[in-house]
């Protein structure tokens, strides 16, 4: 698991309160993990906040899933 | 900051989302020096996220309310008055724009989000003001947020920059109003602080980075910043205040060009 991956998870875990096993690659926050609208929000800026990147609203869209948030953000931080 | 200089007074907040809102610096201030708070949501996604926020502060009034209907304001206020009898001060942390507005051109503003963003973010303060000033018979102090964009020309804030200037007038016309019978209405416009509403304003991590670079303190404020300086004009230390457009915004207000030791950013 890269350190992306798990940083990642932590947050997931942690903001919406589901367990760890049910955080996977597909894994939709909204479908699978019972986020709602302002959760996916709080996410990104979660996100935003532990790897000091900007994630812009069109690509805020596009983070669906766990696997989603991974790969943007191994791909625009450092 | 330890004191107890709200002891025996009762108040509400309106606005609270999650433990990064303006409303929840605020909130823990007063409750710190001694307040009894009670607390509005609007919608079942706020009130998941209002109530355990409120029972950290020792409260279990927390009220549903849409500000954009009458109907829905006079149920919170008459059911604090069932709880309460009387009221010693409001916080109203409320405003809302179509975030694709805020975004781009202020020209392009459309008729309908302006209504919205002006009856949302400005009339909702008056409507709770008239409220409000009903439960206040010995008088008491009523606060809203603003910021710089409605006195200067901020990237993005557009729609929401003319609603706040609105506001900040409709501060000193209530301040007018209500003065007569102790009750002090004031804004605190603060700098830019990346909560849940920020969230929908573009390049906002850009309007941070300028405002830490170029403010006289060389920082961005935080929510407690804001909460303590919430506290002096809720509080009877700002007896004297009223109308009044207080910044909190490290300084920035005052600053006429970018500061020369100030790095250069780039957008992104």
């Amino acid at each position: 698991m890269s350190d992306v991956e798990k940083r990642v998870r932590k947050i997931v875990v942690e903001h919406l309160g589901v367990e760890e096993e049910k955080v996977t690659e597909s894994a939709s926050f909204i479908d699978d993990l019972g986020a709602d609208s302002l959760d996916t929000v709080e996410l990104v800026m979660a996100f935003e906040e532990e790897f000091g990147i900007e994630i812009p609203d069109d690509a805020a869209e596009t983070i669906q899933t766990f696997g989603d948030a991974v790969s943007f953000i191994s791909q625009h931080s450092d | 900051m330890k004191t107890d200089i709200m002891a025996g007074k009762r108040g509400l907040i309106m606005g609270l989302a999650n433990d990064k809102s303006i409303a929840w610096g605020i909130a823990r201030a007063l409750a710190n020096a001694g307040a009894e708070l009670a607390f509005s949501y609007q919608g079942e996604a706020l009130m998941k996220r209002v109530g355990p926020l409120a029972a950290d502060l020792g409260s279990d009034t927390v009220l549903p309310c849409d500000v954009g209907d009458e109907d829905s304001i006079d149920a919170l206020f008459s059911a604090l008055k069932d709880k309460w009898g009387t009221l010693d001060f409001v916080v109203h942390a409320i405003g809302f724009s179509d975030k694709s507005e805020l975004r781009g051109r202020y020209v392009d503003t459309s008729r309908e989000n302006f209504k919205t963003t002006m009856d949302i973010s400005v009339y909702s303060f008056t409507a709770v003001a008239q409220r409000a000033a009903a439960m206040m018979p010995e008088g008491g102090s009523m606060l809203t947020l603003t910021y710089y964009g409605a006195e200067r020309v901020m990237p993005h804030y557009n729609v929401m920059g003319v609603a706040k200037a609105a506001l900040e007038a409709s501060v000193r016309y209530l301040a007018e109003d209500l003065g007569k019978d102790a009750i002090r209405v004031n804004a605190i416009s603060a700098g830019p602080i990346k909560t849940l509403a920020a969230s929908g304003i573009g390049d906002f991590r850009y309007i941070m980075k300028w405002n830490e670079y170029n403010s006289p303190l060389r920082r961005n404020v935080t929510t407690d910043d804001v909460g303590n300086s919430a506290l002096y004009l809720l509080s009877d230390l700002g007896a004297g205040v009223t109308g009044e457009t207080h910044h909190v915004d490290a300084g920035y207000h005052i600053v006429g060009m970018k500061a020369v030791d100030a790095p250069d950013i780039t957008k992104g």
